[in-house]
């Protein structure tokens, strides 16, 4: 399939948002200061976005701009619409406003922890060939996904509902990679996983940003790794939408509002990202 | 003569399809709804007999509007299948009664042995080979999406065309037992074979070889049990799969 992705070439540092309309009562549309996103190198645009579920509003009249090799990481209390953002953008609910990817976009989505039955007769081994299939894709692909996320072939041949969480998201984002997608939805894929399986999954997710230009959207509640590993922020929050560069929108004060307490979040600039 | 040729061919084309749908039904934790689904068939067969047509016509026409209904319904309202098929069963089930009483009723909920015509025997080798077909055809999307729904979209499958192509094979099945086992206890081989398959398969390709193998087995055994000791072979058949499922039991 043809991407008309080339020309855009090094515009991974461009911040992913350029505007954000908040809620439409009171609160004025706020310009990001950044630069724009070069025409046609967005990979999604969306606009006015507005859903609501038996007349509750979950997300209402978001736009935002996404540039191609960003990686936009969402963060908001839970109930905030973060999932539902994500769940909107795959085109699985329906929704007002529009949603438009760069044309040809092949996406891969990791979704939050699923609940799997323990003895489902459905191994990764079964799960990848599945997506191989689907996505026309080869063997080797497979294999390559499955370097890149560190995992052993020999994991494969276990049912996924007995693999550890750690080795199950790994295998969900092995799965996202098969086919070559532009873009990657991660919805909190270090949940439920512990804390060596949630390292070994954010190395991978790391290393697919740096060595792969793949825009990446993240939802994450693990501050420190938004603070590190995104050019941009969307913060969500019932009231209203913020975002930004991650020292622009990682402000105490910020997330003391958003998340209705206060909250002590120290950074540690001193790496450089 | 134990079984003949004909009757041989409806039972091992019946067998795999249940084997292979049910493999689906029991892993979509639909088994309950499947169940009641093949008593949607009752009206169908109660009109056909009105209307002195062939019951399995009616039985396959009532299963297809039932699959179709289902299917709308779920798209419509957020209510799972198992509690739409409920209500649709239920009420299938009381037309059904209002329409046809009788002797052939009960012979087409409990099967007919006995010989099987040449369009019987057409009619279950080519709905037989379809279900296989689709299954095979459709098995990686359907484990994706049986996995996550989302994943499933996001990966490019048309989910909501899935869902009712499953539930068409599905109603297509029930209708292939009409025959031989009846519609009442075609639900029992869909179900059980699976079963037995998930408690001992670690993977996809086994549970479908166990699936096929344990309704095989259940239906010939079955068949064969129930010429020997003079006994309808419904009944028998699903007694044997039952024996199989209590098997299974005795792995840890």
């Amino acid at each position: 399939m043809l991407r008309g992705a080339d020309e855009d070439q090094g515009s991974e540092a461009v911040p992913a948002i350029v505007r954000l309309n908040l809620m439409a009562n009171e609160v004025p549309e706020r310009q990001i200061p950044s630069q724009e996103a070069a025409v046609g190198g967005s990979v999604l645009d969306v606009n006015r976005l507005t859903v609501s579920f038996d007349h509750t509003v979950i997300l209402a009249d978001l736009s935002f701009t996404v540039a191609r090799g960003a990686s936009l990481a969402v963060i908001g209390p839970n109930g905030a619409g973060k999932t539902v953002l994500f769940r909107a953008l795959i085109g699985a609910i329906a929704h007002e406003g529009t949603i438009r990817w760069a044309p040809g976009t092949r996406f891969g989505y990791v979704p939050q922890k699923l609940d799997i039955e323990r003895d489902l007769p459905i191994t990764g081994r079964d799960l990848l060939r599945a997506k191989l299939t689907i996505a026309r894709a080869r063997k080797e692909d497979a294999l390559r996904a499955l370097e890149r996320v560190d995992l052993r072939e020999e994991v494969l041949v276990k049912p996924i509902g007995s693999m550890s969480g750690g080795q199950f998201q790994r295998l969900l984002v092995a799965f996202a990679l098969i086919g070559k997608p532009d873009v990657l939805l991660l919805d909190e894929p270090a949940a439920g996983v512990d804390v060596p399986g949630q390292e070994a999954l954010n190395a991978a997710l790391r290393r697919l940003q740096q060595e792969e230009a793949i825009t990446t959207l993240l939802i994450s509640h693990d501050l420190s790794v938004v603070y590190h590993y995104a050019s941009t922020v969307l913060c969500l929050a019932r009231q209203q939408a913020y975002l930004g560069a991650p020292q622009a929108v990682l402000t105490p004060e910020r997330l003391s509002e958003v998340y209705g307490t206060p909250i002590s979040f120290h950074f540690h600039d001193d790496h450089g990202r | 003569m134990t079984m003949d040729a004909r009757a041989l061919i409806v039972c091992a084309a019946m067998s795999v399809a249940a084997g292979l749908v049910g493999c689906f039904a029991v892993m979509r934790r639909m088994t309950l709804a499947a169940d009641a689904f093949s008593h949607v068939a009752l009206p169908g067969i109660g009109l056909a007999l009105v209307l002195r047509l062939n019951p399995l016509l009616g039985a396959l026409a009532a299963l297809l509007a039932g699959a179709v209904l289902i299917w709308a319904i779920e798209g419509k309202t957020k209510l799972s299948t198992e509690a739409i098929t409920g209500v649709v069963f239920s009420v299938a089930l009381a037309i059904g009664s209002l329409t046809a009483t009788g002797e052939e009723l009960i012979d087409a909920l409990f099967g007919t042995p006995g010989s099987v015509t040449t369009a019987e025997t057409l009619f279950g080798l080519v709905a037989g080979l379809a279900v296989a077909c689709f299954i095979f055809k459709a098995r990686d999307r359907l484990v994706v999406s049986l996995v996550s729904n989302e994943v499933a979209i996001a990966s490019g499958i048309g989910v909501r065309s899935l869902d009712l192509a499953f539930l068409v094979a599905f109603a297509v099945t029930v209708a292939l037992g009409m025959r031989y086992l009846g519609v009442l206890l075609m639900g029992s081989l869909i179900i059980i074979p699976a079963t037995v398959a998930k408690r001992l398969a670690t993977s996809i390709d086994a549970m479908f070889a166990i699936a096929i193998g344990a309704a095989l087995a259940s239906t010939l055994l079955g068949s064969w049990i129930a010429v020997l000791t003079h006994r309808p072979s419904g009944p028998v058949i699903v007694a044997v799969a039952g024996g199989l499922f209590f098997l299974s039991l005795l792995k840890s």
